[in-house]
């Protein structure tokens, strides 16, 4: 088997004392797709930024090609997030710029390049995501799924080997969140990038990823392939997978906590 | 009775301990950006001129009409009042120095921070509270870039090199006005009130009006960022941070003012 591209092992997440992940365990290999599934909440995009480093872990670590992210100093770990990219659930555009700067804006900053070939190169990547003659648009001007697009283009800007999407059909109506599905995926074949998606939606999941991996109440329940998962003894994941609602019983006790607002 | 005595020393220790973090994060935020500006340069990660540039003319050149206008006025309001006083010993030449010294020393650089915080420092709040809440500073981060370089320390030298600037104008306009009411309504020639005014201010009175508006940039453009970077919680939180930012601003001036006005008045 090959080496993992992305080690996560025993990772605990918190904010303040409330712990969100509570030990997570994960290996990722170069090259596949791998989709984080896990209701609203349950703690994917705090996965996601200690996967790239945004936030450090109350214990445990992210090695990332062997290094721990966690214990990086800034320069090492910015020579990392030079070779990935991510994409923001909100898309993350810098506002103040056009859709061109956006997505010139790290080429700018990390290589020396003549500016006539940065114009070319974010050309290409605005046409990759089918957004070409837009570089003079403001964010603003644009619409969910563009953003969303133009996000995806300035996060290949750098021609990444990991790829992180944070729930990149969310918000978006059926059509247009599959066509994006489709356009990850598709990238991800063309440049044989490793992605991450993180996703409560089943149909994201079905098309983007080779593995899936449940996320559930700060542990991982179960990875596999989707077949591998429907097969799943635990009730749980069949459940998640079959889109079934939760049974709302409820004991007093758990129910007292809710309202206090004590989790655990 | 103990029960609002406890809640009270409960509040107070909670509020001493949450300005004891701002502190402690106003001081980890200083360093940064002393960093960035100071060393960073010489390790060939250079400074962000074209942005500081376009901040210098967002923070400094776009407030000059107002601080051109208010102290064009303050100017005039000071002649007056000291004429007022100084009519009865019939010395109204003295106008002409309580103006020089009152401006210089103290009211332009006062005036114009305030006037400065009210515009620009809310504004570096709301933008960089805006670009945290949108995750936009986030998204930097994970290009590898960091936040206080390209964010930051922009804002800070623009502030710091425009309001001392600024400055000197509100000095030389407020002046004017002192001018324009003593030519107006007081028995003085030009010549006379001119002369009056330059045998009145010396070196130090402009140094230290100058001196301490660059510590007031200081504290406004730091505690604007601060702000900005620790907003929480959307359109609320970046609302609830700029006013913060404001009133925070302008008692730690008020502060700074006091603190170097002593210091000048004793050293000087
Ligand atoms: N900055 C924060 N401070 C405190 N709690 C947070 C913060 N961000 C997220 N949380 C909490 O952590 C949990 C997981 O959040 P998140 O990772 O955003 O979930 P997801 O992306 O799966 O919807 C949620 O219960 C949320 O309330
Ligand atoms: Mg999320």
């Amino acid at each position: 088997m090959q080496e993992p591209i992305i080690q996560i092992k025993d990772l605990v997440a918190a904010y303040g004392d409330r712990e969100v992940l509570k030990g997570i365990n994960l290996d990722i290999y170069p090259g596949e797709s791998i989709a984080i599934l896990g209701r609203s909440g349950c703690g994917k995009s705090t996965l996601l930024r200690h996967m790239i480093g945004l936030a450090q872990p109350k214990s445990g670590e992210v090695r990332i090609k062997g290094e721990d992210i966690g214990s990086m100093n800034e320069e090492e770990r910015n020579e990392v997030l030079k070779k990935t990219g991510m994409l923001f659930q909100s898309a993350a555009l810098f506002n103040s710029m056009t859709v061109g700067d956006n997505v010139a804006f790290p080429l700018r900053e990390h290589t020396d390049l003549e500016e006539s070939t940065i114009s070319i190169m974010m050309k290409m990547k605005l046409d990759l995501v089918g957004l070409s003659g837009f570089d003079d648009f403001k964010p603003a001007e644009l619409s969910g799924g563009m953003k969303k697009r133009a996000g995806l283009a300035r996060a290949l800007a750098m021609d990444p080997e990991i790829l992180f999407c944070d729930e990149p059909s969310a918000g978006l109506d059926p059509i247009v969140g599959a066509g994006l599905d489709n356009l990850i995926r598709r990238l991800q074949k063309a440049f044989n990038m490793t992605i991450v998606v993180v996703t409560h939606e089943m149909e994201s999941v079905y098309i983007i990823a080779d593995r899936i991996a449940m996320l559930h109440e700060g542990r991982i329940l179960a990875v596999g392939t989707k077949d591998e998962l429907l097969n799943h003894p635990d009730p749980r994941v069949k459940q998640f997978l079959n889109r079934e609602a939760d049974d709302e019983e409820m004991d007093r006790d758990s129910y007292l906590k809710t309202i206090m607002g004590k989790d655990e | 009775m103990t029960e609002i005595a406890n809640k009270l020393l409960g509040n107070i220790g909670r509020s001493t301990l949450d300005v004891l973090q701002q502190l402690r994060g106003v001081r980890s935020l200083t360093a940064e950006a002393g960093y960035w500006m100071f060393i960073a340069p010489f390790r060939s990660q250079k400074l962000k001129w074209k942005n500081t540039i376009e901040q210098m003319v967002k923070i400094g050149f776009n407030s000059m009409p107002i601080v051109l206008l208010i102290a064009f006025f303050v100017g005039l309001i000071i002649a007056m009042q000291s004429a007022y006083q100084l009519e009865r010993f019939g010395t109204t030449i003295y106008v002409a120095n309580l103006v020089a010294v009152s401006l210089t020393r103290e009211l332009a650089p006062l005036l114009t921070a305030i006037i400065v915080t009210g515009r620009s420092g809310s504004a570096i709040t709301a933008e960089i509270g805006t670009m945290k809440v949108s995750e936009e500073v986030d998204a930097l981060q994970t290009m590898g870039l960091n936040p206080v370089r390209f964010l930051v320390v922009p804002r800070l030298l623009a502030i710091m090199i425009m309001l001392p600037c600024l400055t000197v104008i509100a000095d030389l306009v407020g002046i004017f006005g002192g001018y324009v009411l003593a030519m107006g309504t007081l028995d003085l020639t030009s010549v006379r009130y001119i002369d009056q005014t330059i045998s009145a201010l010396t070196f130090r009175d402009l140094s230290s009006g100058l001196i301490k508006s660059v510590f007031f940039a200081f504290i406004i453009g730091m505690n604007g960022c601060f702000q900005g970077l620790s907003v929480r919680g959307g359109a609320e939180g970046v609302g609830k941070s700029t006013t913060r930012s404001v009133v925070v601003s302008i008692f730690l001036i008020i502060l700074a003012d006091v603190f170097f006005t002593f210091l000048f008045f004793s050293t000087f």
